[in-house]
């Protein structure tokens, strides 16, 4: 008889793999994107797939330069690439989304050691970057081949209601017509006939995608909905507008919320893995939204607040540590 | 609504192989080998020599400590050698090798029915005592240590540890399929031992016959009670079953008993009762041998001491050269590289697959999932405990609760980026415990 395997136990192991969560998470994104290319138009395709093949290829080049092996895990590059692009407003020209696929890959992930180590989001933190470099760029929302919405009749918006002066065209995302005292058109922000980045501005379709990951079990609902109620509730308590049911609505579907609490907030390797962490996380990320949002210079406030929030984490579960089962005193580590 | 705790996961359990395969006696063919070493605590120590004649039920080495068990021999013959041989776990132990004459003479007084009603306390612990018997669920503690606690009124619950969480093996299930009555006048007689004490069976809800059969046996006896546990692993380890069945929690540092629980496996249980009842020491065990690169799995009813490899053969032998052999479950059983390894009182199941699992995939980088940490059933932080396992800070191990690892395998099953938590963990529980023991 010949030898056999010999290792310790467990001996059998679940078929979920890094990669086939990474493609799950892709696949949730489609929804969204597939919206943000019908309502925007072909730019925002090109924009996508740019996206992505820098972020795939960034990740081969710095792995082949580097000497690294190759590593199997290509979706996790592409869900960056096409975050990262979904982040981006159609009007952007194509260097944009390469320039910040090449940061998001190699300067927040690779150079802080690969999957698994950045601590800040690297879609977010390439969102964030190419903001603060080139803001006019970024909060350019002219929007081409609009389909007749109903929403306004103007074609062109604004997010950063503080630089107005951009590009000189007036307008306005729905955040910052609520900012300036108008009213959203629930409707539409819910279905996504608004103004904004490819891929944030259709709440259904970002909730198709969500419940898609929520039954494959890839995410839970401990970090969105947390996230979600606080906004509303900081909304209602310093809105200044009271229950103002089309106000918080507005707040909760509008801007980059459902996005980037479905899909961001949730990334796995920039948010705490305790469960009660998760839910500090939320409620912190809810706060810090809400601030940027009501008392910022700006209407939308979710990126900033992941990617500080980001920050919080390594401290968030020290103070979160599970009590062990059978041991009454909490021990932090 | 089924007990449960928090934690767990749900596998492929593969039972369906060998559940509904009735428990066949399976007679040894080669010799039979006794490890002096198949419980915790001191090995036994033997009373016979080389050349000469055993008894079937014949104590043949006696227990060498307070915690300890003696052994019995399962077949009569002749002491042919007693030589270092090898065990599941892979280390040489001492052992009595027995020589078959295949006629199984038994000795006298040996079978005989008695009614536990007429024995004392003291007799009765004595009896399990001298039957050798031990935990048979795997750990293998020594059972008469085990039902004398310190205070026997403190005891509030005697557990039957009916659950068989591990995929594949069915012998407990036959056992309560064929001989119910015999687990129930077992749990009478356990209980017996202590005045205050209520029965429970735990058994999980992927079971309805055995459920059915237990419940009925046990309609008139107030004190004895069925739970119906959630199907889920590790429904039962120890502790998860005592929290599911009570309400009780106790930590790596605490007995059962501490939370005035006894907590025995279905087939301890049994050897209770044949112990006691029909003047039968432990000298057999029900195991299951299954697995995919088995032709016929089955569950046998096999003498202590018999050849893995008998086991095998009487199961059809392999229709498919298998990669991997465990012996136990394939959650927290263990790999073996050879079948020349004998039946013991721990030994469950012997499962025999074409593929390695463990194998097939490559470990990667965490990507801090969390799904470690919500199976874990010790609510301990796997993915923290990895990073002190992996820098070799053993205080930092102990002050992320590293110590209430149960090992049950949890977080290596699901971690995605197929990263060998558990198997760090033991490693590092190891040689912190041996560490312990030095000082
Ligand atoms: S399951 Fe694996 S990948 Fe996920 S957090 Fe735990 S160790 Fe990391
Ligand atoms: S092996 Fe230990 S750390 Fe892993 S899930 Fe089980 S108890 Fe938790």
């Amino acid at each position: 008889m010949g030898l056999f395997h010999v290792s310790a136990s467990p001996h059998t192991r679940d078929h979920v793999t890094t990669n086939q969560i990474m493609a799950d998470v892709a696949i949730a994104l489609i929804p969204a994107s597939a919206f943000g290319v019908y309502y925007f138009g072909l730019n925002a395709l090109v924009i996508l797939c740019v996206s992505m093949l820098t972020c795939v290829l960034s990740e081969y080049i710095y792995n082949k330069l580097m000497k690294t092996p190759q590593t199997p895990y290509e979706c996790s590059a592409l869900v960056t690439g096409l975050l990262l692009g979904m982040n981006l407003p159609a009007s952007v020209p194509i260097w944009i989304p390469i320039l910040g696929g090449v940061f998001a890959i190699i300067v927040v992930k690779q150079l802080y050691g690969g999957l698994g180590h950045n601590f800040m989001n690297p879609a977010l933190a390439a969102r964030c970057f190419l903001l603060i470099s080139f803001a006019g760029r970024m909060t350019n929302f002219t929007v081409t081949g609009v389909k007749e919405s109903g929403v306004s009749s103007e074609t062109v918006y604004k997010v950063l209601n503080g630089a107005s002066s951009v590009d000189g065209i007036s307008g306005a995302t729905p955040l910052a017509v609520m900012k300036a005292g108008g009213e959203a058109d629930l409707f539409d922000l819910f279905f996504g006939f608004t103004g904004g980045t490819i891929g944030e501005t259709s709440a259904l379709m970002i909730l198709i995608g969500a419940i898609y990951l929520i039954a494959r079990k890839v995410i839970s609902l401990r970090i969105p909905l947390t996230y979600i109620l606080t906004v509303a509730v900081f909304a209602l308590c310093f809105g200044g507008r009271g229950l103002d049911a089309n106000y918080l609505l507005g707040q909760v579907f509008g801007g980059g919320l459902m996005l980037g609490a479905f899909f961001m907030a949730t990334d796995y390797v920039t948010s705490p893995i305790t469960p009660m962490g998760q839910i500090v996380f939320g409620v912190l990320l809810g706060i810090f939204t809400g601030i940027f949002r009501i008392f910022g210079g700006s209407a939308e406030g979710v990126s900033y607040a992941i990617i500080f929030c980001n920050l919080l984490v390594p401290l968030i579960e020290k103070v979160t540590m599970p009590r062990a089962f059978g041991c009454k005193k909490r021990r932090k580590g | 609504m089924a007990l449960t705790f928090k934690g767990g996961l749900h596998t492929y359990d593969g039972k369906d192989l060998s559940k509904d395969k009735p428990i066949t006696v399976l007679l040894p063919k080669g010799d039979l080998v006794y490890p002096m070493s198949q419980h915790i605590g001191a090995p036994a120590k033997p009373l016979v020599a080389k050349g000469d004649p055993v008894l079937v039920r014949q104590k043949i080495a006696e227990a060498g400590g307070f915690i300890s068990a003696c052994i019995i021999s399962s077949v009569s013959g002749t002491v042919k050698a007693i030589e270092p041989r090898m065990t599941v776990s892979g280390a040489m132990s001492p052992s009595i090798i027995v020589e078959n004459d295949h006629e199984y003479r038994t000795v006298e007084g040996f079978g005989e029915k008695r009614d536990y009603k007429s024995l004392t306390k003291e007799q009765i612990r004595e009896i399990v005592k001298e039957a050798g018997i031990v935990g048979m669920g795997g750990a293998g503690f020594p059972t008469h240590v085990k039902i004398t606690p310190k205070d026997d009124a403190a005891i509030d619950y005697v557990i039957v540890n009916a659950s068989e969480c591990e995929p594949y093996l069915t012998s407990d299930y036959r056992i309560m399929l064929e001989y119910p009555e015999k687990l129930v006048e077992g749990l009478r007689i356990e209980k017996s031992l202590f005045p205050n004490a209520k029965g429970i069976i735990a058994i999980e809800d992927n079971k309805p016959e055995a459920i059915a059969k237990v419940s009925a046996l046990v309609k008139d006896d107030s004190d004895i009670e069925v739970k119906v546990l959630k199907t889920k692993y590790p429904q039962g380890a120890e502790r998860q079953l005592i929290y599911a069945a009570t309400g009780r929690q106790i930590n790596s540092s605490m007995l059962p008993a501490d939370a005035g629980c006894i907590v025995d496996n279905v087939d301890t249980v049994v050897a209770i009762y044949h112990a006691v009842a029909e003047t039968t020491p432990l000298h057999r065990r029900i195991i299951t041998v299954t697995g995919d690169a088995v032709a016929d799995p089955r569950n046998f009813w096999v003498r202590t001491g018999t050849n893995y490899a008998e086991l095998v053969e009487a199961a059809g032998g392999f229709k498919e050269t298998p990669e991997k052999i465990i012996s136990g479950g394939p959650m927290m059983g263990l790999a073996l590289f050879t079948l020349d390894i004998p039946v013991t009182k721990t030994s469950s199941a012997l499962l025999a697959f074409t593929k390695d699992e463990a194998a097939e995939y490559e470990e990667g980088p965490c990507i801090r999932c969390g799904r470690c940490v919500s199976v874990c059933p010790g609510r301990i932080v796997p993915q923290k405990l990895m990073e002190a396992a992996q820098r070799f800070d053993d205080e930092l191990f102990q002050k992320l609760n590293g110590m209430e690892c149960c090992e049950c395998g949890c977080c290596t099953y699901v971690c995605p980026a197929k990263r060998r938590l558990t198997q760090s963990f033991k490693q590092t529980r190891r040689s912190i415990l041996d560490s312990r023991k030095k000082k």
